[in-house]
């Protein structure tokens, strides 16, 4: 617990010392940011391993003079596991940092976002170990706060600010839900403290039901569950990217958190939680993938593909509790265990990829994919690292993304075989997505990694260069974690069932057996995994055995005959998704601005493809613009009058006064 | 594990090359003529092993490295199947998720390599690749999520060593439903008649084709010999449902093998008896086989 002390301490004193160094323009007071994030990191990593290994909880409390409040923190290995990834891709996010920030180094003072920075690390520190409950808000509102003035670093654009003001609606609104959702808890239990609300239990099923809906819209509003989600895409794409891939790697996994210490509070779930769960999670999930697939802006791809794997995090979430609720111990297993490895590995991945993506945009100047192109040959590392990302994201074996579909898959495949039909039902209707999913993020990588890294440069851009050896050295350690997970699979289950198990409320003795079957399994796919890489050398070796030797020669791409080919006549990222945003455009609502070429001699010819957020601009526009119509119905009250205003406190005060003496 | 295992992958690896051969004579002798050798394959892949290769200025190493990983998947893919009631080499359960994710890895990097090249072309073939992949994968998951159901099992070998038994006279309907879907499916994963044309020579109607118009020699022998392990792989499926088990390990393969001829004859015959539907139409081609699958699934529900 010292460790972890001291490594609030650390953070406090990068935050403090980024505010000394504030004012300079220079990149020193990254350096240092990254250093202390760095020592931060280890210091807490330690325990949280230790947790995981199956050392004691740790815990330290010590009064706090805010009112119901108490510093109490506690580490178990739930908090651990969430812990311990965000830790690290704080530090390499931070590290990364220090590479993409040298361009901005003399334009704008780096203090404040160092600061910030600090402090975000500090509240998502905080928030899986707090154990009371206006300390847990607080830590929140720290996480949300410095990740808004984050994501407003270039605030100079009209975009960004508007991203910024779009998140913290969103945020707050979501804490709205948890606030109550806490106030309704001391209400039942008489106390703000975490481990006696885990204690008692809620026992009346119906408040138990609605404080259950409460944290889902609370948390999920972080998470980025559709509809919630609307934050998502517009807030990642505007922040410094090692920015957006701390928070869609680490930031909104703490929503998921937050759901799955609520579910501990709450009892004995219902059928109809599991139900619920599920379908946000798979209705998330493809539409997420759906509207990635659709977006040209490599960073508003990747954070559709965050609703996506958000999604199936949560469906995975909802198979568990449907096991529970069945008494399927294998079922809740695999469905909780898949969330938590995937959780894991989404921030691995996601990380990288927006890491990445970075490195694209901080090359080229540009995240427009349609304007990108052949960006592997300069770009060599940064490419093969994508690729990495990708084909993990993708759910391909043999990485690691593939094994934690495949615990989601099999979560689903256990819920087909049993009776009743329902679980059946939900099994299947699970697997179907899962499919789906898999199949349509395929159709988004191959899109991004393809479009932006192979052919031909699409239209000149700034001459691309290599990332710097800090911003490459984070994202070989990230692709690194992905190669490591998928290999080492055969010793998850020692580390995740004990937290799936203390979730579905499962005795470690009834399951134990049960949960051979999957390590064997694990431990089988590594080995293919393995067979594969050994086959694919064999097969490299026997083609270079073949063309030593021969005459090969290099040639251009055979057009069909055609004579001048250009950079041009490429397939661009519009075209390549346009079968399947054609299938749903009911869905997408994609506007096209098609001009076209005219006359005999055709001169111009333009087409513009965007795709707007669905629930935007449907749901939440013309909701807020309700809002806005009915506010401003009572601006006669606002006249600039003090002496007015003085008169409408003192009112309140006396009906107030009125109402309490009834 | 067992020894007996090793038979059906030397089957595949050998035999494999034969199935587009028959495809072909079946074609041809439709069309009235007499059509190329059955081992016209083998030739093809001889010849292009002893070729050099020559390569696009635009291209990187994924345009190279992409068959061969391609060829590899394939192969792990062929170790997971069973083939003539004898259990596959490795089998665990939820292995065919494992098939299914290989068959996904061999597609990816066909699509990336095809990209790789800057052609037009073969970004419209590796659009329509990976379009019409991503419907045709949930069919096949539910297809053979259906039989785990019925078989009350979730390893492939299992699953397919149960249906082919006494399960055809108590859940017929169920078996035939999936039959016709895993068909659809393997039709549409090996870019065959009614989704794909292998003999157009016109590469803007083509998907798989187009999309290694660039690869020569060595490395389009790996794709070739690659399409027909996928080819080998996604019928011994199909077969597997339906030879029965005979009980005597040399009946079972010959049975299977034949089974094997059997089914691309069909093939032949669906080429030569359809045309290619129109592109607009093959979602609805490949949503009605997971439909069809789906309610199999619900037939197959209350047993």
């Amino acid at each position: 617990m010292t460790l972890l002390l001291l490594a609030m301490a650390a953070l406090l004193l990068g935050a403090a010392a980024s505010l000394f160094l504030g004012g300079s323009r220079r990149n020193d007071v990254s350096v240092v940011a990254a250093a202390l994030v760095g020592v931060a990191a280890v210091l807490g990593l330690i325990p949280a391993i230790q947790v995981l290994a199956g050392g004691p909880v740790l815990q330290f409390r010590c009064p706090w003079p805010v009112p119901f409040g108490e510093f109490f923190i506690q580490l178990d290995a739930l908090s651990a596991w969430f812990l311990a990834p965000t830790l690290l891709l704080s530090a390499l996010c931070a590290i990364y940092g220090v590479g993409y920030l040298r361009s901005q180094a003399g334009k704008r003072p780096l203090g404040p976002l160092c600061f910030f920075y600090c402090l975000l690390v500090l509240g998502m520190t905080l928030v899986p170990l707090a154990r009371n409950a206006v300390l847990f808000i607080s830590a929140w509102e720290l996480m949300a706060v410095s990740s808004f003035f984050l994501v407003t670093f270039e605030h100079e654009r009209e975009s960004v600010r508007s991203a910024g003001w779009i998140y913290l609606v969103a945020t707050h609104l979501g804490t709205g839900f948890l606030l109550v959702f806490f106030i309704l808890m001391d209400r039942e239990t008489g106390s703000m403290d975490f481990t006696v609300w885990a204690a008692q239990g809620i026992h009346t099923p119906e408040l138990a039901g609605m404080l259950f809906l409460l944290a889902v819209v609370g948390f999920g509003t972080k998470a980025g569950f559709m509809p919630f989600h609307v934050w998502l895409p517009e807030a990642h794409p505007a922040a410094p990217s090692h920015v957006s891939a701390l928070m869609s790697g680490a930031m909104i996994k703490l929503g998921i958190y937050g759901l799955m210490r609520s579910l501990t509070f709450l009892g004995a779930p219902s059928i109809w939680w599991g139900w619920l769960l599920l379908c946000i999670g798979l209705v998330s999930g493809v539409l997420g993938i759906v509207f990635a697939l659709a977006q040209h802006d490599l960073k508003r791809l990747l954070a559709y593909s965050s609703v996506e794997n958000i999604g199936l995090i949560t469906a995975g979430l909802g198979l568990g509790l449907l096991g529970v609720s069945y008494n399927q111990p294998l079922i809740s297993i695999l469905g909780f265990g898949g969330a938590l490895l995937h959780m894991l590995n989404h921030s691995l991945f996601k990380g990288l990829l927006f890491l990445a993506a970075g490195s694209v945009a901080h090359a080229t100047g540009t995240r427009d994919t349609n304007r990108l192109g052949g960006l592997l040959k300069k770009m060599p590392w940064t490419g093969a690292l994508f690729l990495i990302g990708a084909v993990a994201i993708c759910g391909l074996p043999p990485l690691n993304g593939f094994i934690s579909e495949l615990a989601l898959a099999g979560a689903s495949l256990k819920a087909i075989t049993v009776d009743p039909a329902q679980a059946a039902m939900a099994g299947m209707l699970a697997l179907v997505c899962i499919g789906l999913i898999g199949g349509l993020a395929a159709v988004t990588f191959a899109k991004a990694f393809g479009i932006v890294f192979l052919g031909e440069p699409r239209q000149p851009v700034e001459t691309p260069h290599e990332a710097g050896l800090a911003m490459k050295i984070p994202m070989v350690i990230l692709a690194a974690g992905c190669v490591a997970i998928a290999f080492g699979a055969a010793w998850l289950p020692d580390w995740i069932v004990p937290i799936a198990s203390r979730l579905g409320g499962l005795e470690p003795e009834r399951i134990s057996a049960q949960v051979q079957t999957p390590a064997l399994v694990l431990a089988i796919v590594s080995i293919c995994g393995l067979a594969l890489v050994i086959l694919f050398v064999a097969i490299a070796l026997i083609r270079r055995g073949l063309l030593s030797g021969r005459t090969g020669g290099a040639a251009d791409t055979w057009g069909c005959g055609y004579a001048r080919p250009s950079a041009r006549i490429q397939y661009t990222a519009s075209s390549f998704v346009q079968p399947v945003t054609t299938l749903f455009r009911w869905l997408l609502g994609a506007q096209r601005q098609l001009q076209r070429p005219e006359g005999f001699f055709p001169a111009k010819a333009s087409l513009t493809t965007e795709t707007p957020d669905l629930t935007h601009e449907e749901l939440y526009r013309p909701g807020f613009l309700k809002i806005n119509w009915g506010i401003a119905k009572l601006r006669w009250m606002q006249q600039g009058h003090v002496q007015l205003y003085v008169l409408y406190i003192a009112v309140t005060l006396i009906v107030l006064l009125a109402w309490k003496f009834r | 594990m067992n020894a007996a295992s090793f038979i059906p992958l030397l089957l595949a690896l050998t035999l494999a090359p034969l199935l587009p051969g028959i495809i072909n004579r079946t074609k041809a002798l439709f069309a009235g003529r007499r059509g190329q050798p059955f081992l016209q394959t083998y030739f093809d892949l001889l010849k292009l092993l002893h070729k050099g290769a020559v390569y696009s200025r635009t291209t990187t190493w994924i345009f190279r490295a992409g068959p061969m990983l391609g060829l590899a998947a394939v192969f792990m893919a062929v170790v997971l199947v069973p083939f003539g009631n004898c259990p596959a080499l490795i089998a665990f359960p939820a292995d065919f998720i494992l098939f299914a994710g290989l068959l996904g890895l061999m597609r990816f990097f066909t699509v990336i390599a095809a990209l790789d090249t800057g052609s037009s072309f073969e970004g419209m073939g590796a659009s329509r690749e990976v379009f019409f992949s991503a419907l045709a994968e949930p069919a096949l998951l539910v297809a053979l999520a259906t039989l785990a159901r019925q078989a009350q099992s979730l390893s492939l070998s299992t699953i397919l060593g149960q249906v082919s038994g006494g399960h055809w006279l108590q859940a017929g309907p169920v078996l035939a439903l999936v039959l016709i879907a895993l068909m659809i499916v393997l039709l549409a994963e090996n870019s065959r008649i009614p989704v794909d044309d292998p003999n157009t020579h016109l590469e803007l109607t083509m998907i798989h084709e187009v999309m290694v118009l660039d690869h020569g020699g060595p490395d389009f022998a790996f794709i070739l010999y690659g399409a027909a392990l996928k080819l080998w792989v996604l019928a011994a499926l199909v077969v597997g449902m339906i030879v029965p088990d005979t009980g005597t390990l040399w009946l079972n393969l010959v049975l299977s093998v034949g089974g094997m001829f059997l089914l691309s004859i069909v093939v032949g015959l669906v080429e030569s008896t359809m045309a290619r539907l129109r592109l607009l139409i093959v979602p609805q081609l490949l949503v009605g086989a997971g439909a069809l699958a789906a309610m199999a699934f619900l037939l197959g529900l209350n047993k």
